[in-house]
């Protein structure tokens, strides 16, 4: 009893950081530490897979020509204009179905249809029709998000709760008012889910697009790499992937936790 | 303090004189409050849906300032005809006619979920009772009026989340009060709480409702909870109205007792016979 209620005061006292905080990345340190073992020893050879160091110093030559920087641009403008597009046409349609019938009538059966078909399967018109400047990976990019967003605004939309549209419309409120306070709250948990879809599904397009049919980004640099065998760019390209995936990761769900402090779920006790 | 006790003693008179005082305030209310609530005529009303008619022909007369209980086995259409007076459902025939034109806002419902708003806080959630005066300048000092009345005003930056049952039930109250409704229709609000929260529950609408003075129909399943609170105890049959009570019993009135206890079992004896009889199955 007495030590749960003295641990706190002393963790404050001594100014920690937090145990909690550090967890997850115990993990990911690990590997990289046996991985660099691995390396070092020879136990797998840099033929195979490069030391941590080695793509750190990889990464720090392309920091120094300043091509990184250029390429990690590239990518993530593509990656948000496209997610903008995409995502923001997505959400339109997911407003308008959910709030109006006859709009629902008139288009779902034909988008349900176009979402079975994989986005990436369009990869060889989509190059014919554009060739491979900006506008393919926009389309694509954009083609892969609108799905996830649609979808989940959608059924955020239609599954509030229908008692408290009703207590809405009792209580004085005009349509507007009822999407303001009613109906957009309460579909907003679904629409973050689709949006963190819509988020793993930007990169991985953007990965393939970029590894088949781009002159600059990310992907292009990691297939450039292959062809001159600098097996620690491509292991780097795989990693700031990674690492902006869990960027965005994040990003969504720090808004989440902004936006949606009335949950349950996300309230500190 | 003390003082005002020893002068009192320690006699019968300190059980009457409050209850005395009591009644004098309820009456000097009633007389204040008249024009605050709307009397309320029905004629001939009938509700289907589909093949099922539920309503068979309702003629009714509720008087400003009444407190009526309409009580009624499950399915007698007790809640249908408290959604019709309400607004919530349109009638297939007849007519509800208040006195005046009656503004939305004239009329509020509480339901038998407290329905707030999860994602508002306790204030902005009782503000949502306030309708189109939610913008005005004193919107806010009117909400939290009602949440004192309430006596949940310590609570009002909460998330709804974090209430009991019957605190969100209380804020479920205030936002129906905010706007000083003439008329107050209650769908089994205590119907979900725990036998001790009802009775508060039950206390605090009985002080509110003599507070503003408000016409209150209360649909319940329990006639104890009809008797302890109504003027009046409607019980619908068969989608119509089989039994008009009055209860004379003056206010306070104190649970459980014998005035009480034989107004509940005549009631209850007519609607367990109606279900034992054996051409109504």
């Amino acid at each position: 009893m007495s030590v749960i209620e003295t641990l706190p005061r002393a963790r404050k006292a001594l100014r920690l950081p937090r145990p909690d905080g550090l967890i997850p990345w115990i993990v990911p340190l690990a590997i990289i530490a046996i991985w660099q073992l691995a390396c070092v020893t020879g136990f797998v050879s840099a033929r195979v897979l490069p030391a941590p160091s080695d793509v750190v110093l990889a990464g720090w030559k392309l920091v120094l020509s300043g091509e990184l920087a250029r390429n990690i641009w590239v990518s993530f403008w593509r990656a948000s204009v496209g997610f903008l597009i995409g995502g923001g046409i997505g959400f339109a349609f997911g407003l308008a179905n959910g709030l109006s019938q006859l709009s629902s009538k008139l288009t779902d059966t034909t988008l349900q249809m176009v979402r079975n078909i994989p986005h990436l399967a369009l990869i060889p018109l989509v190059i014919l029709w554009f060739g491979i400047d900006e506008t393919a990976k926009l389309f694509l990019v954009a083609l892969g998000v609108f799905f996830p967003i649609y979808l989940n605004t959608l059924h955020g939309i239609r599954t509030v709760d229908p008692q408290l549209i009703e207590m809405g419309r009792v209580y004085g409120m005009t349509d507007g008012e009822l999407f303001r306070r009613v109906i957009f709250p309460g579909a907003l948990p679904s629409i973050f889910v689709g949006l963190r879809f819509a988020l793993g599904i930007m990169w991985l397009t953007l990965i393939v697009a970029e590894t088949i049919a781009a002159s600059s980004g990310l992907g292009y640099m990691a297939m450039q790499a292959r062809e001159f065998m600098l097996i620690d760019v491509v292991v780097l390209s795989i990693l700031i992937y990674a690492l902006l995936g869990k960027l965005a990761d994040s990003a969504s769900r720090a808004l989440e936790r902004l936006t949606l402090s009335w949950h349950p779920a996300f309230q500190k006790h | 303090m003390q003082e005002a006790l020893r002068i009192l003693g320690s006699d019968a008179q300190l059980v009457e004189l409050p209850e005395i005082v009591e009644q004098a305030r309820h009456v000097r209310r009633s007389e204040e409050n008249r024009s605050r609530s709307l009397p309320l005529t029905i004629r001939g009303l009938r509700k289907s849906f589909g093949d099922n008619e539920v309503l068979r022909g309702i003629d009714l007369h509720i008087p400003a300032g009444q407190f009526v209980a309409i009580v009624g086995k499950s399915g007698c259409g007790k809640s249908t005809l408290l959604r019709l007076i309400a607004g919530l459902e349109t009638a297939t025939s007849g007519t509800i006619s208040f006195d005046e034109e009656l503004d939305p806002a004239d009329i509020r419902v509480m339901f038998q979920e407290p329905r707030l708003l999860p994602w508002a806080r306790v204030l902005s959630n009782v503000e949502v009772g306030l309708g189109q005066e939610r913008n005005s300048p004193d919107a806010q000092a009117r909400a939290v009026h009602a949440l004192e009345e309430v006596g949940l005003s310590e609570k009002r930056g909460e998330w709804p989340a974090v209430l009991s049952g019957g605190q969100k039930q209380r804020v479920a109250l205030a936002r129906a009060l905010v706007s000083n409704p003439k008329v107050l229709a209650f769908d089994e609000p205590l119907g979900a709480l725990d036998a001790l929260t009802r009775i508060f529950m039950q206390q605090l609408l009985e002080r509110v409702w003599r507070d503003q003075g408000f016409t209150a129909i209360l649909v319940t399943h329990d006639v104890a909870e009809a008797v302890a609170l109504a003027d009046r105890v409607l019980v619908i049959e068969d989608g119509q109205i089989a039994q008009d009570v009055s209860v004379d019993i003056p206010r306070p009135r104190r649970r459980g007792s014998a005035d009480l206890a034989a107004l509940e079992g005549s009631i209850l004896r007519q609607l367990l016979k109606s279900t034992d009889d054996p051409s109504n199955p």
